[in-house]
């Protein structure tokens, strides 16, 4: 029978909350193929993770440890896990798409002679066959990917593709087994300095109830005022895409997104947001999600409640007003 | 320094994309431009080179449409230009694509480029792996450090190394030293573009530009680990409910549902 094993991640000591979706995506494919879970965390001083998954339904969980493994670096990870591997051979090896795993996968799974799909958020299993899917082309599409080779096959999960709330207790604590492996010092090339932010947050967008967003589609940043001005009608706050604090048109704590803030607002009102992948992963939790766009075929309709196709300076206006009666 | 940039053309942003017949791949006849992390990649390279001199090196794979992409590098500033050319790169999985350009850029009939730097955008608007860089840099056995926003000589150790700054999840960021040659991955938003000049348009036309075919570099490439099954367009999460009319209609129209569907007035 073939193992499938989830990685877990923990930075400096504590889970990341993520890996429980990883977890039930393990669980479910385990349930599909009828193949064994086994989970690992890696790093160094961490049982206290392995016992914290013991708990979930997987068949056992390695606790990888060297003491080069912290703070993180791509060298110790991927030489740490090839090594693990090696010895306990797995057929897929799943873990979450964080900036960690994108860091160190694509060199770990080069190392091994095999592939990642990285970045999917589902699974197929037909026909004895496991297809991944990712989307391709900013979201516009998705993508069926199968393995060639004899693996181990490397998948990474996208936030929120399984739900990490699902994730299914064991009906005892799973054993926990310590491997440790042997990190020479030479592998280790670079030094990380403590991670930091940049300066104090000043807007929590994770806490507003109404957010007005705006993307390339507000041209120029002259135009920011029109959605400040939708922004207050609604009272709500403002945020943006990354490329719009890229160009200091907005504040980069107002971004939202894999690298800004991911929020779960009841209203979500995305102005000219094509709705690439980075961005849709911080605000898919939204309650409600409105977009205005003029691509009809832009990737953020799929997810939207209410759908404007047209040009948002034709849109806004108007709706100002409206919103302006409506609450007088 | 001696700086090679990998870059990839896609299509553009607003394109409209079609399936082909197969459901394999879009369709070929879309406007096409350079990957936008790539082009802050080349700004980079540029910018270090004018800061500490040297030379910067772009390469591409792709079919010839994809030169276009090194015609504008070289016009805005990069020195010459590498074209793994031929339809036979495009269905690429980012493995054999990192094996082929560093068969162009190392085991090219025994010379070594020997580059200090190698930079790539992030990831691709297309395929969005976000793995050809660190795979090269595996490849090459070079260390590495992705989604960077900032580059520094670190002139005060005096090592020859560099201190980069990585960008993480939620707002947060880390500066990591690490020694030269060293392969990284650019953040889009680490500088502001440039935009290319009459003069560097012109002096494009005569700055050297190398082919290589696959067959140059078929022994360094194998079969695709990964197969694309099939492209289709995703399923929808949601049911979406489009609202249509003049803008004074749907304005009408979404603020009614605001107050009575969502009741967020």
């Amino acid at each position: 029978m073939d193992t499938i094993l989830v990685v877990v991640e923990q930075r400096e000591g504590k889970l990341n909350r993520v890996s429980w979706e990883t977890i039930a995506a393990g669980q479910a494919i385990a349930a599909h193929t009828g193949w064994t879970l086994e989970a690992a965390v890696v790093g160094s001083g961490v049982a206290a993770i392995a016992g914290e998954v013991a708990g979930k339904k997987v068949a056992k969980v390695y606790d990888v440890e060297s003491a080069r493994l912290e703070p993180y670096t791509p060298d110790a990870f991927a030489h740490a896990l090839r090594e693990f591997l090696e010895k306990h051979p797995a057929k897929l090896v799943l873990m979450p798409h964080t900036y960690q795993v994108r860091d160190f996968v694509p060199k770990l799974a080069t190392a091994m002679q095999t592939t990642a799909i990285t970045d999917a958020i589902g699974y197929k299993y037909e026909g004895g066959k496991l297809v991944f899917t990712r989307q391709m082309f900013q979201g516009k599409f998705a993508a069926d990917v199968s393995f060639a080779g004899s693996g181990p096959y490397f998948v990474t999960f996208q936030n929120g593709s399984f739900r990490g709330d699902k994730v299914e207790a064991g009906a005892a604590a799973a054993p926990v087994e310590t491997a440790n492996v042997d990190v020479p010092d030479a592998v280790v090339r670079n030094k990380p300095q403590e991670v930091f932010k940049e300066a104090k947050q000043a807007v929590d967008l994770t806490q507003a109830e109404i957010i007005v967003s705006v993307g390339r589609g507000i041209k120029e940043q002259k135009n920011i005022e029109l959605a400040k001005q939708l922004a207050d009608a609604l009272g709500g706050e403002l945020a943006a895409s990354r490329p719009i604090c890229d160009n200091g048109w907005l504040p980069m704590d107002r971004q939202i997104g894999s690298s800004g803030q991911t929020v779960a607002p009841k209203l979500y009102l995305a102005l000219g947001i094509s709705g690439a992948i980075q961005h849709i992963v911080g605000m898919k939790g939204a309650r409600s999600v409105v977009a205005i766009n003029k691509d009809s075929e832009a990737p953020i309709f799929e997810i939207a409640d209410y759908a404007v196709v047209g040009n948002l300076f034709d849109i806004v206006p108007p709706l100002i007003e409206e919103i302006k009666k409506a609450k007088a | 320094m001696k700086i090679l940039v990998c870059m990839k053309q896609v299509p553009q942003k607003d394109a409209p994309l079609k399936l082909n017949d197969a459901g394999t791949w879009i369709r070929d006849d879309v406007s096409y431009e350079v990957n936008e992390p790539d082009a802050f990649a080349l700004e980079e390279a540029l910018r270090q080179k004018e800061k500490h001199t040297g030379e910067v090196v772009v390469v591409t794979a792709g079919p010839a449409r994809a030169t276009q992409v090194l015609r504008e590098a070289l016009a805005k500033g990069a020195d010459r230009a590498i074209h793994l050319e031929g339809d036979a790169f495009v269905g690429l999985d980012a493995y054999n694509t990192a094996r082929a350009i560093a068969a162009a850029i190392v085991i090219d009939q025994g010379k070594d480029e020997k580059f200090d730097l190698i930079f790539t955008g992030l990831q691709s608007d297309d395929y969005g792996y976000a793995q050809t860089g660190v795979i090269l840099a595996e490849i090459l056995g070079l260390p590495h450090a992705t989604i960077i926003m900032q580059i520094e000589k670190r002139i005060d150790q005096n090592d020859g190394g560099i201190r980069v700054k990585r960008e993480l999840e939620a707002g947060f960021f880390q500066f990591v030293d690490m020694p030269l040659p060293a392969v990284l991955t650019i953040q889009s938003g680490i500088n502001k573009l440039r935009y290319a000049t009459l003069i560097g348009i012109k002096q494009a036309k005569t700055k050297p530009m190398r082919k290589v075919t696959m067959a140059e570099v078929q022994s360094a490439v194998g079969g695709n680990l990964q197969k694309i099954e099939k492209l289709h367009v995703p399923q929808k999460s949601k049911n979406t409910e489009f609202l249509e009319g003049p803008p004074a209609e749907v304005a009408k129209k979404l603020v009614e549902k605001l107050k009575n569907e969502l009741r967020i007035i």
